[in-house]
């Protein structure tokens, strides 16, 4: 997949301008699930604006982003981060084989207790 | 006042309570709330992606049945009222996902009904006085931690429920109620979410720094809108987690 997505074509899908970011890190400073991304939201944003999208389209933050809007609310230039997040992760879920989760497995992995609206966004997020 | 409902899928199931308790209390205040005769699932998320036309239908569906009758449209759960919300403001303002929206349906959205949460319901319209004037039970200085999450809020220029950063909606309610609001830093963050078929921490370490913030500052229950909210700080936390709704039914004494 590397390097078959175009920087304009995550513009066109986001909605919005990664040229925009002036690298202040407020983004990745509020975002709750940093630990767990190989490329936080910041650096997430500038590889995008570099055309290294690459790693991003194979990375596993892009389906750990809570989708918060933290990033959103607090970026202080309209950057929109998750909006770019976002983007990333429909085209590369659009563009593998099979989906990221097996609806199956999203069963398997929950508990009697959980709320419906669990799986219907998990459905959403990790499948095409 | 009447408004359409729309329950969403997780107040049919695992968050009765938070259904029942709100209808028994729309009672109490002279609330006429009307189900939706047909509705579908929310999708639980919003979608932002420019060309995602379809898991936006449910929602587009309910907004017009609701045009159709003439009425706002009343959410309870901060999901369905986040993507209802932000599905609204989307056929308002991106004509083209309009034009497609009305392709697929064969029906044109107007522009002409509000997405009200409950708690917006409560506050602009009811007044929280009015509620004062309706407790029975008042909860009696209950430390009580407010726990917004991020649906309710974000993203604050299409939400506007309340200021995202310094919310007092549920603060406001708990006041009223006889309760004693206690702020704590993480009252706005996420609970971790869908994940956890993704990851097997992110969920834990989220909810557990909610809770113990909420500790920390002297909270002994949360509140919140959410049914993911409540479950994930439940699973992992040791504070007891209730929906606004139940505490207002409990004050009301139904």
């Amino acid at each position: 997949m590397k390097n078959i997505v175009s920087r304009e074509e995550i513009i066109e899908m986001s909605g919005t301008d990664p040229a925009k970011c002036m690298k202040c890190g407020k983004c990745s400073a509020s975002c709750p699930a940093y630990d767990e991304m190989e490329y936080p939201p910041h650096r997430f944003v500038y590889m995008i604006d570099q055309g290294n999208i690459g790693p991003l389209l194979e990375c596993v933050g892009i389906y750990r982003c809570l989708s918060c809007y933290a990033c959103v609310d607090r970026c202080p230039r309209g950057v929109e981060p998750a909006k770019l997040i976002e983007a990333v992760r429909v085209i590369a879920e659009r563009k593998k084989e099979g989906n990221r989760i097996k609806a199956g497995e999203l069963f398997e992995k929950a508990d009697a207790d959980m709320p419906s609206q669990a799986f219907s966004a998990a459905f959403r997020k990790y499948t095409k | 006042m009447e408004f359409c409902y729309f329950p969403g899928c997780t107040l049919k199931n695992k968050a009765k309570d938070l259904d029942r308790c709100a209808r028994l209390c729309a009672e109490i205040l002279g609330v006429k709330l009307t189900e939706l005769p047909e509705w579908q699932c929310c999708g639980g998320v919003y979608v932002s992606t420019s060309d995602d036309v379809a898991v936006k239908l449910a929602s587009v569906r309910a907004l017009i049945a609701a045009e159709e009758r003439g009425l706002p449209l009343l959410t309870v759960c901060s999901a369905c009222h986040n993507v209802l919300k932000r599905t609204e403001h989307d056929l308002r303002t991106n004509a083209e996902f309009a034009a497609k929206v009305k392709a697929y349906t064969g029906s044109e959205y107007k522009g002409t009904v509000k997405v009200v949460h409950y708690l917006e319901m409560l506050r602009d319209l009811i007044g929280y006085e009015k509620i004062r004037s309706a407790v029975k039970y008042p909860l009696d200085g209950m430390k009580i931690g407010c726990y917004y999450g991020c649906m309710l809020l974000r993203p604050g220029r299409v939400m506007r429920t309340d200021n995202p950063e310094d919310p007092v909606i549920m603060e406001e309610l708990i006041k009223a109620l006889g309760g004693e609001p206690v702020a704590f830093p993480e009252r706005s963050e996420c609970c971790g979410a869908y994940t956890y078929a993704e990851s097997e921490t992110l969920t834990e370490k989220r909810s557990e720094r909610v809770v113990q913030s909420a500790k920390n500052c002297g909270a002994e229950a949360l509140v919140t809108a959410c049914p993911l909210c409540k479950y994930n700080a439940g699973k992992y936390g040791d504070l007891p987690v209730l929906y606004f709704t139940e505490l207002t039914a409990k004050a009301f004494g139904v």
